[in-house]
């Protein structure tokens, strides 16, 4: 269990992700089965208890210790698991003897407990435990154990650990099941690769590579179809004999968030597309819309109603028994128009393409598409198969400019890792209030899109130009005369009432620094409130 | 009560210091007692004229001062550290200074002293902290540069007494390689190896190893404050680390940026705190330094008078 808490500990103050890689690589190769697949499973979510609710841990607590010690302790760690884990008080003659539970032994012991025994349970091991053990048994009981880690990552340190490739693992991944015995031994080269057995698997997915004008002066347009990109998630419908999955473009099932979509996959068949909210062909909402629908583990019948999800179909990678992904894109594509046309729901439509003469003709398009939820074209090259991962040259994606505004520096705060002396994460705003006497007010967040050197200069205008500290956040001098002026481009705009200003960027990067230009210049609020949709 | 000061943060005429800490030693007063290490702590720190005069006090010797006694004992908390014990008309009362009971290489261990009147610190009273082992934390240090043997490890550390601990640890736990440290450091780690202290070979973290990866898989220790400032640029992707009883809340190590908390402190745990009460055997508590209300509950419960006293000038960020 020690271990387990140490790797926890050490996830959730490392911000870089190599560093995170390295970690979790470490642990899966020193740490025994079952515990390294349960806690594979901890990390992705995949292990809940039900005999045990966070409620009562206040109650056990107190139990055992003075009700106004315990109320000093909280107010000043300020969390609930964290103040219980450090404050419990060993039962006498509990002494941790057998200091070494397993995280098998935990897990046992939890989801074997019923209702009425599951506080007793935790308690039993809680007296057994150290503290920071006693922390991640706290964390895993009640969910969630926010250590910065995604499934997706968890997937890149397995792959890492044994030499294969990432893909192999996410195909591979819906047919296990924790511990994960198999997939160990396969990745420690002591077992074969473990078969698929489950249905309606997840096929890796083909990824395209950035380009613009410049490079495509020297690829023959004839050789290519191109579609609209939309701006929704890249998803993967797969139905077999009655299993039907909806996964993200990583391979995670979001079945459970869109049943709306699940009940219209009345096909046998894998399908790769854009999920977006609407009623095609005459409605497709933005974006914001669709994250009304998004990272939901429930949806209630007024989000069905309000925001109905589809699928935008860009291919078609098996049908029947029949695997399609080794056929060229026009071949596929016209399996696609054939099997979309048949199907004939309004939760699946196809995504058009865009019939072009030449690259200029195309970039006219692209800067002025038919719809707003068309964040570029695609181009896909007639003969491509279909391939997992980012191949350069098969697909393209070709985006529209970026949105950009002039912004105010208004607080930095120091990065981690390689930027650990340096401010390096932004908070910049726009002017809003009456122009006589204008406020900043905070619009959005980048930390990265300048170059070290650009960082060193960004740095030194923070330290020589601080008015307050909080923590590791300095707010520096931003006044209509004095301050740092941020051309900051981000991809869209979103209404948000998280924020103060209304308004919430989606990928916002630096992209040049306007020494040049006067704060005073820098945009309003109401230039960003218009470019609301 | 015999004229004179425990500590004073403003210069007095006559003033009893418990150990070199800068919040408890202070430069200005006309007559200093302490014992010897903290004396020549102090001359490192201020200069051989930061005060007027100065007496060493010997452990264990009791001494007069303006008919009452005065007797220093060792306190566990850095070299040199002391508790002071004041006695008048049979009461005896036991100043802790900083205390810890943990076992320390770099210090002689705290003794308890029974009296009728103890005041304590309480910089960690709270039941949350609980320090683990020291050689646990420096062991976990070890494995991470073990893990990362491309990335420095900056260990933030307290220049008197932390610092030092720090580095007796880790060679007491076989690492053999070079320190660097922080010219902060440097005057203060010469003066433990001149006392027998044996950190192993130091050097300086100067930029002349420039090229950063002369310090890939090292470990530098420096004072905390330099790690967020431009001066640790000169190292290749470090690992922050700090030595602090701090670090065992979490919230506090993200709040400083710290990628690697290591839980080591020369102040008491609270069952260090609770304990020691019991063991003076004290009818009276006072509580200083830290958070007071917390252990004067605490000794509520255990029917022992307790009150708090909250003077002003000290750090609560001590450590």
């Amino acid at each position: 269990m020690d271990a387990f808490a140490q790797l926890l500990d050490r996830l959730v103050l490392a911000s870089a992700r190599n560093a995170k890689l390295a970690l979790m690589r470490d642990y899966f190769s020193v740490t025994r089965d079952p515990d390294r697949g349960l806690a594979l499973a901890a990390l992705t979510g995949d292990l809940s208890f039900s005999s045990v609710k966070p409620a009562m841990l206040r109650t056990l607590i107190t139990e055992r210790m003075d009700p106004v010690l315990f109320a000093y302790s909280y107010d000043y760690v300020g969390d609930l698991a964290e103040t219980v884990s450090l404050a419990w008080q060993q039962r006498e003659g509990s002494r941790p003897n057998d200091r070494d539970i397993s995280l098998a032994d935990a897990v046992e012991r939890l989801s074997s407990a019923s209702r009425s025994d599951g506080p007793r349970v935790l308690e039993d091991l809680l007296d057994r435990m150290e503290a920071p053990a006693r922390f991640a048994i706290i964390k895993l009981v009640t969910g969630g154990l926010r250590v910065g880690v995604s499934t997706g990552l968890a997937k890149q340190a397995l792959a890492e650990m044994g030499g294969v490739h990432v893909h192999e693992i996410e195909e591979l991944w819906h047919g296990l099941t924790p511990p994960y015995g198999e997939l160990f031994a396969w990745l420690e080269g002591t077992g074969e690769k473990p078969v698929s057995a489950a249905r309606a698997m997840f096929r890796p997915v083909m990824l395209s590579t950035a380009t613009d004008l410049a490079e495509l002066a020297n690829v023959d347009p004839s050789e290519y179809s191109a579609e609209w990109k939309w701006d929704g998630i890249r998803v993967q419908a797969v139905s077999e004999s009655g299993t039907r999955r909806l996964y993200s473009r990583t391979g995670d099932d979001i079945s459970g968030t869109f049943p709306d979509v699940l009940e219209a996959m009345d096909f046998d068949a894998a399908l790769d597309g854009e999920l977006l909210v609407g009623t095609p062909p005459d409605h497709t909402g933005s974006f914001s819309d669709l994250q009304q629908r998004l990272n939901r583990k429930s949806v209630s019948d007024k989000q069905l109603k309000a925001f109905p999800a589809f699928v935008r179909c860009y291919d078609l990678l098996q049908e029947a028994d029949e695997d399609l992904r080794p056929l060229p894109f026009v071949e596929r594509r016209k399996r696609l128009e054939a099997f979309i046309g048949a199907l004939g729901s309004p939760r699946f439509d196809l995504s058009p393409l865009v019939p072009f003469g030449n690259w200029e003709e195309l970039e006219g398009l692209r800067t002025a598409p038919p719809h707003p939820v068309i964040e570029g074209v695609m181009l896909k090259r007639h003969d491509s198969r279909y391939l997992p991962g980012r191949p350069r040259g098969p697909w393209f994606k070709w985006k529209r400019d970026p949105h950009t505004v002039d912004a105010v520096l208004m607080y930095a705060q120091r990065g981690h890792g390689k930027r650990s002396s340096f401010y390096s994460d932004y908070t910049f705003g726009v002017w809003t209030g009456d122009a006589g006497q204008p406020e900043l007010v905070p619009v959005g967040k980048a930390y990265f899109g300048f170059t070290d050197e650009e960082l060193k200069q960004i740095d030194k205008f923070v330290r020589d130009n601080t008015i307050d500290r909080y923590g590791p956040v300095r707010a520096v001098r931003a006044e209509p005369g004095h301050g740092l002026v941020i051309e900051v481009a981000f991809e869209g705009l979103a209404r948000s009432t998280r924020h103060k200003s209304g308004v919430a960027m989606r990928f916002p990067r630096v992209s040049r620094l306007r020494w040049d230009k006067p704060p005073h210049e820098a945009d309003r609020l109401e230039t960003l409130q218009a470019m609301l949709d | 009560m015999g004229d004179f000061f425990v500590d004073p943060v403003r210069p007095v005429d006559r003033a009893l210091i418990t150990h070199g800490h800068a919040d408890h030693a202070r430069s200005g007063h006309a007559h200093v007692m302490a014992t010897d290490d903290t004396l020549a702590i102090m001359a490192l720190r201020y200069g051989e004229d930061f005060a007027g005069a100065t007496q060493t006090a010997v452990l264990g010797e009791r001494m007069e001062i303006g008919g009452v006694g005065v007797t220093f004992h060792p306190a566990g908390h850095v070299l040199g550290s002391a508790q002071i014990a004041v006695e008048q008309a049979g009461t005896r009362i036991v100043v802790s200074g900083d205390y810890k009971r943990q076992a320390d290489p770099t210090c002689l261990p705290f003794e308890p002293i029974a009296c009728d009147i103890f005041i304590t610190e309480a910089t960690f009273g709270l039941p949350v902290f609980r320090h683990p082992p020291a050689e646990e934390e420096v062991a976990r240090l070890l494995k991470s540069v073990r893990q990362f043997p491309e990335r420095a490890h900056l260990v933030g550390a307290y220049a008197l007494g932390k610092a030092q601990r720090m580095i007796r640890l880790l060679r007491d736990a076989g690492y053999e390689e070079p320190i660097y440290i922080h010219g902060a450091l440097a005057k203060l780690c010469d003066f433990y190896q001149q006392k027998g202290i044996d950190l192993g070979p130091l050097e300086p973290a100067t930029v002349d190893r420039a090229n950063k990866e002369g310090f890939a898989g090292a470990i530098v220790v420096g004072p905390p404050s330099a790690f967020a400032d431009r001066w640790a640029r000169r190292f290749p992707d470090p690992v922050s680390a700090f030595a602090s009883g701090w670090m065992r809340i979490r919230q506090r190590a993200k709040q400083r940026g710290v990628e690697l908390p290591l839980i080591v402190s020369d102040h008491s745990d609270w069952d260090e705190l609770t304990a020691t009460i019991h063991e003076t055997g004290a009818g009276e508590v006072w509580v200083t330094h830290g958070r007071e209300e917390a252990l004067v509950r605490w000794c509520e419960i255990e029917g022992i008078k307790a009150r708090p006293l909250h003077l002003v000038g000290y750090e609560d960020e001590g450590d």
